[in-house]
Parts: C-alpha cells; structure tokens; sequence
C-alpha cells in the first residue's frame, strides 16, 4: 500500500513550528517597545508571557509529530508495511522528543528561577542591608517583590529598595528570556534528534509505549508525594510551634486564647494554647451531628433496602443523596440564618438561655448533612447480607422488623459502626458549618446550648487575615491541623478496616 | 386434638397468642413508621434547606429603579465646553443627582433632608449616567428621564422586607423617604427590573452594586486548572494501577493506600498543605485562581482516580483478550479499546469530582482567596475569589440586602452544581453500556 500524504505535512509542520516561535515574538514586541517607552517613572512587572511558551511547547510538539510521521514514510519509500510501526507512532516518537525534554524543562525552570533571583537581588544589595537578621531580610525580600511588581508601597522606599526591584526585575526579564531561548534550544535539539533516528527499522511503538508507561507511573507516584507533602508542611510547622510552646501544654492544656501581642509590654502577651478546649468543642459538635444523623440515615436505609418498594427507592435514593451533594458553605449560611435563630428564639419562648452560636445548631446542620453518608453506606452493608439469612428467619416465623433486628443489624453491625465512624471523622474534619454556625470562645463546656469552637474554626481564623510565619499565633494552625489529620486518618484506617473485613465473611 | 371450644387452657393459649401477633404486628407497624418518619425527616430538611434559601434570594434577581429628571448641566460636566472624554469622565456626576433629587421630592431642601433624599439613589448610579454622558456626550445640556437604580434600602422596601407599621426610628428607611417613594410610585416612576448587574458584576461594598460576576469567572478560572491538573493525573494513575501495576507489590499497596486516605483527608488539611507548599515554599501570588485550582485539583485527584477505576473494573476482560490475540500490544489495548468504552464512567466520576471541588470553600480560605475583589479576573493568576468564597464573605454582612444576595448566590451555584450533576447522569444514561 502507497501512503499519499508525503509532501503536505511536512509544509503543516514547517508552518505550525514557525507559528509557535512567532507566537512569542510577536506578543514580545510591544511589550518591550511599551518597556522602553516607559521610562523610569514607575516599575512595572517585566512581560513574562508563560502560557505563550506552553502554548508554544505544544505546537512545536504538534509540528514534530507531523514531521516524523511523513518522514517515517519518505525513508521507507512510501511503503508502510516496510516500517517496524505505523507512521503515527514515528511521529509520536518525534513530538515526545521535541516536547518532553522542552516541557520538563520549563517546569523545573519555572520552580528553580525565583530562589535563584531572589538569591541574586539579595546578593546586590548594598552591605548596609544585607546584613541584616534573616527575618528582617525576608520582609525587605517581599517589599522588593511588591515594588517590582508595580503594586503597593514599600515600607522603606527608598533609592536602595527601588534600585534592588529594578535589579529584581531586569533579572526576572532576563531570566525569562533566557529559559525561552533554553526551551528552543532543547525543542529544536530534541526534534532534530528525534528525526535523526528516523529509519524504518527503528522501534518506534516501543519507545513511545515505553514512554507513556513510565508516565503512568510518574502520576501514579503523584498520590505518594501529596501525603509526604501534608505530612512534612504539616510537621515542619508544627515542630516550630512546639519550640515556642511545650508539647504537653498544647495537648493537655485547658485554655486557650491564642491572641499574641505585638508588642512585648502589652497586657496578656503571653497568649495560652491549650487544645482541650477545641477538642471538647469538636466532640460535643460531632456528638449533636452523630445523634441526628445516626438514627435518621440508618433507619432510612433500612427502610429502603427492607420495605421500600422499587420503583420509590429510585427516586428516595437520589433525593436523598443530594442532601451530600450541597456545598457546605450553603449548610453553613442555613445553620447561622435559620436554625440558629429558631433554636434562640425556642429558647426564649420556654425560657432557656440558648446562646446565638450555640453548639445545638452547628451540630444539628451538621447532622443533617451527614444523613446521606450514614444511610448510604449502611445500605450497602444491609444489601450485603445474604438473603438466606432474611429467608431463614422468615421461614421461622420473624416478622420484617424482628428480622431487621435480631438478624441483619446483628448480621451487619460491623459495618455499620465502620460507616458511623467514616462519618465521625467527616463531622471532625468539617469547616464551613463550623467556621459560619459555632462560635469563636473556647469555653469548655458540655452545655450544648452554649456557644463552643471547634478545631476547624480556630485553624481559619489563625489562618486568615495576615499571617507571620514567625508567631506562635500561626504556627498554631499547623499544629491543630497535624491533630486534625492524624486523628482522621486513624478513624479512617480503623472504620475502613472493620467494613473490608467484614465484607470479605459474606462474599 | 382437642376442641378448642371445650378446653379452657387451649382457649387462653389461642387468645393470648392473638395477642402476642397482634403485639408483634403492631411492632412491625411502628418499626416501619419509624422509617418512614427518618426519611420524612430528611427530605423534610432538604425541602426546609432549598425553600429558605430560594425564598430568601429570589428577590434578588430584581432591582429596582426610579425615573428621574436629571438635567446634564454643562456647568457641572464641563465647564470648558470641550466636551473631551477625559473631563466628562472625572466630573461630578453626583451633583446631577442631588439637583435631580431635589427637583423632584418635595421638601428636600435642608441638608438632612437633601442627604437622605440622595440616599435613595445608589451611588453607584453616578457611574451610569456617566457612562450614558460618554456613550453620548450629545446629551450634555438636555433633560432627560432617566431610571436610576435605588438603593439597598429603597429596594427592600419595594419588595416588601422593610414594614411601614414599626416607628421610624427602627426602621433603615425614614418617613420623609417613605413619603417621597410612595409619590414616585404613585405617578409610576418606579419599576422593576431583571438585575443583570447582579450576575455579571464584580463586587461592591453597596448591596445594590454588588455582583456575582467576578466570582463566577474566578470558579471558572480555578476549575479550569483543577481539571487540567486533576483529569490527566488522576486517568493516567488509575490506567496504571488497574491495567499495568504489578500485583501484590508493595510499592502499588503503597499508592493504593495513599490514594484511599488522601480522599477521607479534611478539605482543610489541603488548603494547609496549599498554604505551605505553593504559597509559602514555591511563592505563588496570594488569592490566585491557579493557585486555588492546583490546591483543589490535589483533593479531587482521589475522586477521580477512583471513579476512574471502577469504570476501567466494568470493562469486561473479553474486551482486552480479543484485541491482544488479534496482535495489540498492552498500551494499545488500553488506548484503543479499553479508555473509550470506560470514558463514559470517567467523564461522569470526573464531573462529580469537579462538583465537589466548585463547592469547596475551606481550603480556598486558608490560601488566600477571601480578598475583597472589585475586578473581574482577566486570567489565572490575577486576584480572584470564587462562588462559595463569595457567599461566605457575604454571609458575614448582617445588612437584610447582604442575605439576599448571598441566598442568590447560593442559588446560582446549586443551579451549577446541578447542572453538573445532570450532565453525568445523562452521560451515564446515555453511554453506560452493561454487559
């Protein structure tokens, strides 16, 4: 068989690779003539067009794939079958050449260039400000970045710090330019690399294959280095929040007021993290959302997978699951908008002092958003249960709801309590209910009427508004978000254990 | 046997097992009333939950608006005559306003009264007329009838939020002003109309101003990363762990056990990890959409894989055996056959895991996105906030106009989360194959 298409792709590859390099020439241009034009009055960020070069990786990639697919063809004479693989995987075989080591490159460019020009800037700066603490040097550092950018006020504007962002930004501009012209070096190495091996005897499928599975396990990997990566930012912070504040006192302690001075003589500098009190503001919320959801999500799925007729499951189901699927920032606004007020004004009316962030609310909403995890995953386990189990009690006589109860739930307990777990820690780790519905003091009390805080809570008010990473205040966050992970995980682990082992006895 | 009619005992026995069924039977019933109560109940919240927040947010899909003579006093636009665009474009169109106002409502002569007459019109309304004067700078010495919108206060009166009973001290609107809107509604200058503003504007600290636009754009951008990021990770790693991975090795355990608790980790922790990782360490810009977006794309990936698998798990073996013995290789097999029969179950699994993430807020909070921002985000990397972000800022303001918009915004994002969630169905009616 005689492959047509010879002469017409490699001009669609000639015109797509001169396409992609124009593509950043072009929008280069006014950029820089706008640059010079400029002048000194104000900085402005250097043009760093990074989507163009993405954009113009892919072309070039796009190019090379044409490229070795017709040429694959010409050195085999137009005869396909004299090639070791179909034209298409020489092509791949040049597009992965041509874009790869381009693409890879850019990545590491684009996480090594900022230390490295920081390093720089930092290096140029005059001794009188270079010498300064570390601390002192990174705020210069950021006051150098906001200056560069064009956007805000330096604390210290002086000529110093306006030469150091000239410098920064004349780096960067450099920096960029010269990673473009990295990135056309390597693609057009690669490409005329990947051409260069083009023979028909040349096992392309097999590098290309070879390629993607090492691809595969790359992103595979992917999923490993996120947990290194909670588990280290985490740590790391958490460990220098322990210098500041003894590890027992943190975990044992029983006040907390996490609010530091700025200054040294201000009154109640001291600050006090003790965690028990968010513990117990935890615990008692997730109690309040346990007693909701456990006897409503489990009682609705024994009542679909016992006694609802088909056809009503079908739409009770659904119905019931988008209860899971509305955000919790809506669960949130609905808890502080509309339960919250009922329960104060139920209060008032029976003459019950119920705080307007009560725990009682927080935990109710939170309950009703956990009905469909309790209830769907109950129903899997009961639906697990063998029928010869139902039958047999039956046949002795039982009743449905004697069956129900001295037969499946007996029969499915396990993975029950292991999905009533999976739920806990759902509740634990919940923020947005919380963070709108409960309150902000950490009192410790069982008293569900009163307002209590929550882990969740304190971490997003640690966290948001200014942060210095040199504070007790934040690093604080980090510590009760290690507890936080480490607690779920544990729940996690231990419910999913009980559930696949259970399975595993009825299967 | 005996005759039941004759033996005193067999006749107790037979009376009190009647009663025992019908004690058992009674149980029977109210076991299944407790169901039936238990999703009562839970539907019943579902219900209470969408109809306080639609009845809360309708409203605010209207504005209001007033018709006014205004007077486009070249004195005041422009005193030169030039009529350029740089001057009609910083002058005080306020002054309009105030001339406008006080033409029209009786009384609104002393400074107090001219203040809260000036009050019933948005201030943001002074940035219309401009852009009217600049679309047409021919106007410039006319009067026109011209609607301005109201203010947040006017227009919760209008749809009826604000009760005339309760004295004027406690209310947000005077009498004076009561007096005046009831005039303008008497000679049909006010009007109601479909708050466009509301959907594709930016922010604004005036209720009446404010938009959703800038959030939807901004969810837009994030999405876009987290699907760029999430989607190709998440197939290429389940691919591998379901068609390629070694089995019982214990670097494969590994990842799988990864994967599983990755998905059960708190939002939160992500949005720490975020924080630490890409902001601080990689100093990545602060509120920004890729940032928020490679943050969600890492809690999606466990969705995503996961669905992913179950739909690879669904295509039968056959399918594999048949193009292996025809002379596939292993990756064509996948590419060919494999990937386009589960690519239904994929789409579906990675559209709900993108659900998820457009209603996700913690962790957006702790990188950053809680900026209060005006402009609607031109790309990925310019400050943003998305649309849960943007209900929860809003929550926060106790003003009744606040609420409002928060309840309409919750709206128009349940309005995205379900139409996300019928597309997946649609796909999983449409294309699931069983075999």
């Amino acid at each position: 068989m005689r492959y047509e298409r010879t002469g017409g792709g490699f001009n669609l590859a000639a015109l797509l690779l001169a396409a992609g390099f124009s593509l950043i020439a072009f929008h280069a241009g006014p950029a820089l003539a706008l640059d010079t034009a400029g002048g000194t009055a104000g900085l402005t960020a250097p043009f760093r067009p990074i989507y163009l070069v993405l954009a113009a990786i892919l072309v070039a990639a796009l190019a090379g794939f044409y490229m070795g697919r017709t040429q694959s063809l010409r050195t085999a004479g137009g005869q396909i079958r004299d090639l070791h693989s179909l034209p298409s995987y020489y092509g791949f075989y040049v597009a992965l050449w041509c874009g790869l080591p381009a693409f890879v490159l850019f990545v590491a460019w684009m996480i090594v260039e900022p230390g490295i020009v920081d390093d720089m800037v930092l290096a140029g700066l005059p001794s009188s400000l270079s010498e300064l603490p570390p601390q002192r040097l990174g705020l210069i550092l950021n006051d150098i970045h906001n200056l560069a950018a064009g956007e805000g006020f330096a604390r210290v504007a002086d000529e110093q710090m306006v030469a150091a962002a000239r410098h920064y930004n004349a780096l960067r501009e450099i920096g960029f330019w010269a990673m473009v012209a990295a990135i056309a070096a390597f693609a057009a190495g690669g490409l005329y690399h990947g051409r260069a091996r083009i023979a028909p005897a040349l096992r392309a499928r097999n590098g290309v294959e070879r390629t993607i599975t090492v691809m595969m396990i790359v992103c595979s990997t992917v999923s490993i280095f996120v947990t290194i990566g909670i588990v280290l930012s985490l740590l790391f912070e958490a460990i220098r929040f322990f210098q500041l504040v003894p590890f027992w006192d943190f975990l044992f302690g029983l006040e907390w007021s996490p609010q530091t001075a700025i200054r040294k003589d201000q009154v109640g500098s001291a600050g006090a993290f003790g965690a028990i009190p968010l513990f117990a503001g935890t615990l008692l919320i997730t109690f309040i959302a346990m007693c909701v959801a456990v006897p409503i999500g489990l009682m609705s799925a024994i009542y679909l997978s016992e006694y609802c007729p088909r056809h009503l499951r079908g739409i009770i189901k659904p119905a019931l699951e988008i209860l899971a699927g509305v955000p919790t920032v809506v669960y949130g606004f609905f808890a502080a908008l509309v339960v919250a007020p009922f329960f104060r004004d139920t209060g008032m009316v029976i003459g019950l002092d119920v705080a307007s962030e009560s725990a009682l609310a927080a935990g109710m909403v939170m309950g009703i958003m956990i009905i469909p995890f309790v209830s769907s995953l109950s129903d899997d386990v009961i639906n697990a249960v063998p029928q010869a189990m139902r039958d047999g009690s039956y046949a002795l006589g039982a009743t449905r709801s004697e069956t129900v109860r001295q037969v499946i739930v007996p029969a499915a307990l396990p993975g029950i309590v292991g999905g009533i777990l999976l739920a806990v820690s759902r509740a634990i780790g919940e923020t947005m209910i919380v963070v709108m519905a409960a309150g902000l003091a950490a009192n410790l009390t069982a008293n569900p009427l009163e307002a209590v805080t929550t882990v969740t809570v304190q971490m997003v008010t640690l966290l948001v508004g200014d942060q210095e990473f040199d504070s007790a205040k934040t690093l604080a966050a980090f510590a009760l978000g290690l507890v936080l992970f480490f607690i779920t995980l544990g729940l996690n682990v231990f419910a999913l254990r009980i559930v696949r082992k259970y399975r595993e006895i009825y299967d | 046997m005996t005759d039941l009619a004759n033996d005193p005992t067999a006749a107790r026995e037979a009376a009190s097992a009647a009663a025992r069924v019908r004690r058992r039977y009674a149980a029977e019933r109210r076991f299944r009333l407790y169901g039936i109560l238990a999703i009562g109940a839970a539907l019943s919240f579902l219900v209470l939950l969408l109809a306080s927040i639609v009845l809360r947010g309708y409203g605010a899909f209207t504005a209001t608006e007033v018709e006014l003579d205004v007077f486009f006093d070249p004195a005041v636009l422009d005193p030169s005559g030039a009529l350029d665009r740089a001057t009609l474009g910083g002058a005080d169109y306020r002054r309009l306003i105030i001339a406008a106002v006080g033409d029209r409502f009786e009384g609104a002569e002393d400074r107090r009264a001219k203040r809260e007459a000036l009050a019933m019109i948005s201030t943001g309304a002074r940035f219309d007329l401009r852009d009217m004067v600049l679309e047409n700078p021919g106007i410039v010495g006319t009067t026109r009838k011209v609607w301005l919108q109201t203010s947040a206060d006017i227009d919760m009166l209008r749809k009826g939020f604000i009760t005339r009973e309760v004295s004027e001290g406690e209310r947000r609107v005077s009498d004076r002003q009561l007096g005046w809107f009831d005039s303008l509604a008497a000679d049909g200058q006010v009007r109601t109309v479909f708050n466009t503003r509301f959907l594709t504007g930016g922010d604004s600290r005036e209720p009446e101003r404010a938009g959703i636009g800038g959030a939807i754009v901004g969810s837009l951008f994030t999405m876009l990363v987290t699907l760029l990021l999430a989607f190709p990770f998440g197939v290429m790693t389940a691919v591998y762990l379901e068609e390629f991975a070694p089995k019982n090795n214990k670097w494969v355990d590994l990842i799988e056990v990864n994967i599983n608790n990755l998905a059960a980790v708190p939002s939160i922790v992500f949005g720490l990890l975020g924080l630490a990782v890409f902001l601080n360490f990689f100093e990545l810009p602060r509120s920004a959409p890729v940032v928020g977006g490679m943050t969600l794309a890492l809690m999606t990936l466990p969705t995503i894989i996961i669905a992913t698998r179950s739909a690879l798990k669904a295509v039968p073996p056959s399918i594999r055996e048949a193009a292996l013995g025809v002379g596939a290789s292993s990756i064509q097999v996948v590419t060919h056959h494999v990937l386009p029969l589960a690519l239904p179950g994929i789409l579906t699994g990675t559209i709900i895991g993108m659900a998820q993430a457009l209603g996700e807020t913690a962790p957006l909070l702790m990188i950053g996105m809680v900026a209060f921002i005006v402009d609607i985000p031109g790309g990925p990397t310019d400050p943003a906030t998305v649309l849960p972000v943007q209900i929860f800022l809003w929550a926060d303001s106790p003003e009744r106009a606040f609420v409002e918009k928060t309840a309409a915004a919750i709206m128009v994002l349940l309005f995205f989360l379900i139409l996300m969630n019928a597309i997946a169905i649609l796909l999983r009616r449409r294309f699931e194959r069983r075999w």
